[in-house]
């Protein structure tokens, strides 16, 4: 009996050994995928539809954790403080790895350095939309309409460090009307209601969280801050086309994971978020949503780094600038 | 007639036959199922289920069971999804009358006067009138969503933060009203509510406050942990104290169904509360919480003897009980009808809808007139499949008391513990529970009432929040708050039930009734 528990130890010693060092079975149960926001909106979404497909890759489910708080940056400190074994991953975006920094002084994790990136899962452009009755007709009317009126004029967001008040604040820094009015709401629905209700007047959001309202008519959109329009929403102008080049910028997500995980892991994850995103299927799930899929340079690891490096440096100056 | 031709087919949406293959692979064999009523009931069953279960709520359950909805059609699925909700409904009352754990906002009511019916032998009857009283509500606010959905959203989409303020402003004099002690610890309990409502990140320039550096706190205090601490674990620890009380509530367990008279004295309160659920439901940012608390007060100013609440009456369970019901159901309208999520329930519902491929939004109606109507027939399907459900477990509830509390609370204890973590999924989350269990113990040998407390909490953050949006969006003017005439009312009705209660002479009957 002791030699054979003996063994068996030895055994079970030697497997833990071997899957900690190579991660050769990976993936050997599921995996926990962290989405830091409620479940619902377009994050949670987009991790959805793209682990549907990852779980098939992997021979392993994903599962969806909804770890929520502090603009998204609880989830994502959970997440890399895990164990890194590629058995718990995260669901990033651009406020909680590019905006965080400028936002939240003692950030407990180094979006650029501190942590895996294991690449991106999907771009969402941002929209500047108004209520149906504001003045403005188009962008450049818009424009003039808020230099002349900016004492008066109000703009909803979602909180302070989410995507609709990280780009509005970069929107009005960018047409150097930083004081605008700014009314805070917790989350996307009740700051939409109060935009649709005529309380406030424009707001810059995600494709996902605006589009049925833009195409139902009780909102309409100025312009997309893209560099091309999309094809689920085509006759809205890019702010190029619209006359206002300057402002570019477009939310997206993201899966990262902690630091030191097997490179060999970190590739079989990426892998399969690129089978993901290549698959027919999911591939029109996330554009009927308005979600871009990123090219295959873009999505991988390296270009993911870049794009949170690129988009901090964009925003930092005038987050900085708005928080003091 | 429209309306009635819509439901008709919204109806045939709910019954139609789908071919199922029940055994796929080699030997498939198709069936016919009525596929959206099974899931309906399977909904309403889940709902019934973790309704009971204290802390678990519709959200967690909802987002853990997405997945296993992608392979159905997105109207089945969503009318699952809705089945978990208002089934939980039902469910939230059990525990709150049974055993005194409120797991969400709206249960707190229920354990005013259920709790005390039970102690007195009548908790079968206790959750017969809660399941009737759900049961007619949700019928009603059934027709209110068809009828007038559209009409109502308009409406309430003229609802600004100012006159949400003022709403809340009201309902913060109902929370004194609730209170059966003295007006000054109701008083004392409101302002501690309204303060750790102010836990968390500031709305408006993200700073946080009274949060100690926690990062858990950066969002405030969670609803449960707060109502399952103060009133939950508290009501344990006295439990524990002196078991020979608890012995005598098993003892005399009476009747399981309402009396004729229980019936009559419920039908009103009913109607009133059903009233008044639905039309809070409707508002948006979780106006249905208000529901409850506004029939129970109302409920308390008009009954002959008043005394009695608080002390076991039924009118107490059925008022509130119709207006929650009937608030969940007609919180479903902005989301059918705008496509914007009132509370977060509703926006996981819209994020199932964005995931089944379906943009919400106004199209919906006109686009998707299957799924807009087969949701709301099921809505009636499933409250009929719940009360069905829910009378005859009553029977099984009761007995559950006559298990030795020795056992029992190490049961409750544990399904406490896991529905506050499946709330956020964070142990701190469990571990504040225990600190305010101990702080209710302190409340209850005080003589202090959490329930105040409580309803102060959920309105102070909303009361914040609209107010410095009515404030950020008048550059600052107090008028405005009297110049929109919806506000203006609110405020005026507040003004009128403060003098009210703060009469002399009502104030003296007051105390002798009260204090003991």
């Amino acid at each position: 009996m002791t030699i054979l528990s003996k063994r068996s130890l030895l055994a079970l010693g030697f497997s833990l050994a071997a899957t900690s060092a190579f991660a050769q079975g990976f993936p050997a149960k599921p995996i926990t995928m962290i989405v830091p926001f409620a479940a619902g909106g377009p994050t949670d979404i987009i991790a959805r539809i793209v682990g549907d497909h990852m779980s098939k890759t992997l021979g392993q489910q994903i599962v969806i954790e909804n770890v929520a708080g502090a603009g998204g940056t609880t989830g994502i400190t959970r997440a890399m403080s895990a164990t890194p074994d590629g058995y718990t991953i995260a669901m990033g975006h651009l406020g909680t790895l590019s905006a965080a920094p400028a936002l939240f002084p003692d950030l407990r994790y180094k979006p650029l350095d501190g942590i895996q990136h294991i690449g991106v899962a999907g771009g969402t452009p941002i929209l500047i939309v108004a209520n149906k009755n504001f003045p403005p007709k188009d962008l450049s009317e818009f424009v003039t309409y808020l230099k002349a009126n900016a004492t008066k004029v109000n703009e909803a967001h979602a909180g302070v460090g989410a995507v609709s008040w990280t780009t509005c604040t970069l929107l009005k820094a960018h047409l150097g009307l930083p004081d605008i009015n700014s009314v805070p709401y917790r989350g996307t629905g009740p700051a939409l209601n109060d935009l649709v209700g005529g309380q406030v007047d424009f707001m810059c959001d995600q494709i996902p969280s605006v589009i049925g309202q833009v195409k139902g008519g009780n909102i309409k959109a100025y312009a997309i801050a893209s560099a091309a329009r999309s094809p689920a929403l085509p006759d809205v102008p890019t702010t190029t086309e619209a006359g206002l080049p300057g402002y570019q910028i477009e939310a997206w997500n993201g899966i990262v994971a902690p630091n030191g995980i097997p490179a060999d892991v970190v590739a079989k994850l990426a892998d399969a978020l690129d089978k993901a995103l290549d698959d027919a299927g999911t591939k029109k799930r996330l554009e009927d949503l308005g979600a871009v899929i990123p090219s295959k340079v873009d999505r991988s690891p390296a270009g993911f780094k870049a794009l949170i490096k690129r988009d901090f440096d964009k925003l930092n100056p005038a987050l900085m600038a708005a928080k003091k | 007639m429209d309306v009635f031709a819509n439901l008709l087919g919204g109806l045939a949406v709910v019954f139609k036959l789908v071919p199922i293959d029940i055994a796929p692979g080699a030997y498939s064999f198709v069936v016919m199922l009525p596929a959206n009523v099974l899931l309906c009931l399977i909904g309403a069953l889940i709902g019934t289920l973790i309704g009971v279960l204290p802390g678990v709520g519709p959200i967690a359950t909802i987002a853990m069971l997405l997945p296993i909805t992608y392979k159905l059609d997105p109207t089945g699925a969503l009318i699952m999804l809705a089945g978990i909700y208002y089934g939980a409904q039902y469910g939230g009352s059990t525990t709150a009358i049974l055993v005194n754990i409120p797991g969400e906002a709206t249960s707190v009511v229920t354990t005013l006067d259920g709790h005390q019916m039970a102690k007195q032998g009548r908790g079968g009857a206790a959750l017969a009138i809660a399941a009737i009283g759900s049961f007619f509500a949700g019928c009603v606010a059934t027709i209110v969503i068809a009828v007038l959905g559209v009409p109502l959203t308009a409406l309430a989409l003229k609802f600004g933060p100012a006159d949400y303020f003022s709403l809340m402003v009201m309902g913060l004099i109902f929370a004194v009203a609730l209170a059966r002690g003295s007006v000054l610890k109701a008083l004392a309990m409101v302002c501690l509510g309204l303060l750790l409502g102010t836990i968390g990140s500031d709305l408006e320039s993200g700073e946080q406050r009274l949060t100690f550096g926690l990062l858990e706190l950066a969002d405030g205090l969670e609803f449960a942990t707060l109502a399952m601490g103060v009133i939950g674990f508290a009501e344990i620890m006295r439990n524990l104290e002196n078991p020979e009380t608890r012995d005598v509530v098993q003892a005399k367990v009476t009747g399981l169904m309402p009396t004729k008279k229980d019936l009559k004295d419920a039908s009103w309160p009913i109607l009133r509360g059903t009233f008044i659920g639905s039309i809070l439901g409707i508002l948006p940012g979780n106006g249905a919480v208000l529901g409850p608390f506004a029939s129970y007060t109302i409920e308390k100013k008009i009954a002959k003897d008043p005394s009695r609440f608080g002390r076991g009456a039924i009118e107490g369970v059925a008022g509130p009980e119709a207006a929650n019901n009937a608030g969940a159901q007609t919180s479903f309208i902005p989301m059918l009808t705008l496509g914007i999520p009132p509370n977060a329930v509703m926006a996981i519902m819209v994020g199932a809808m964005t995931i089944h491929g379906i943009v919400p939004g106004p199209q919906i109606m006109t686009k998707q007139p299957d799924l807009f109507w087969g949701m709301i027939a099921s809505m009636w399907v499933g409250n009929l499949m719940l009360l069905i459900i829910n009378l005859p477990l009553i029977g099984l509830w009761v007995k559950l008391l006559k298990v030795p509390y020795r056992m029992l609370f190490p049961a409750i204890l544990l399904f406490c513990c896991i529905g506050i973590y499946s709330v956020n999924n964070q142990p701190f989350d469990v571990l504040i529970t225990g600190v305010f269990g101990l702080f209710g113990y302190f409340l209850l040998k005080n003589g202090f009432e959490p329930a105040p407390m409580l309803i102060a909490f959920v309105l102070g953050r909303l009361m914040e929040e609209k107010l410095r949006q009515a404030m950020l969006i008048s550059r600052g003017s107090l008028w405005v708050f009297v110049e929109r005439p919806l506000s203006a009312g609110f405020l005026v009705v507040a003004v009128v039930l403060l003098v009210f209660a703060l009469l002399p002479a009502m104030q003296k009957k007051r105390d002798e009734v009260f204090t003991e």
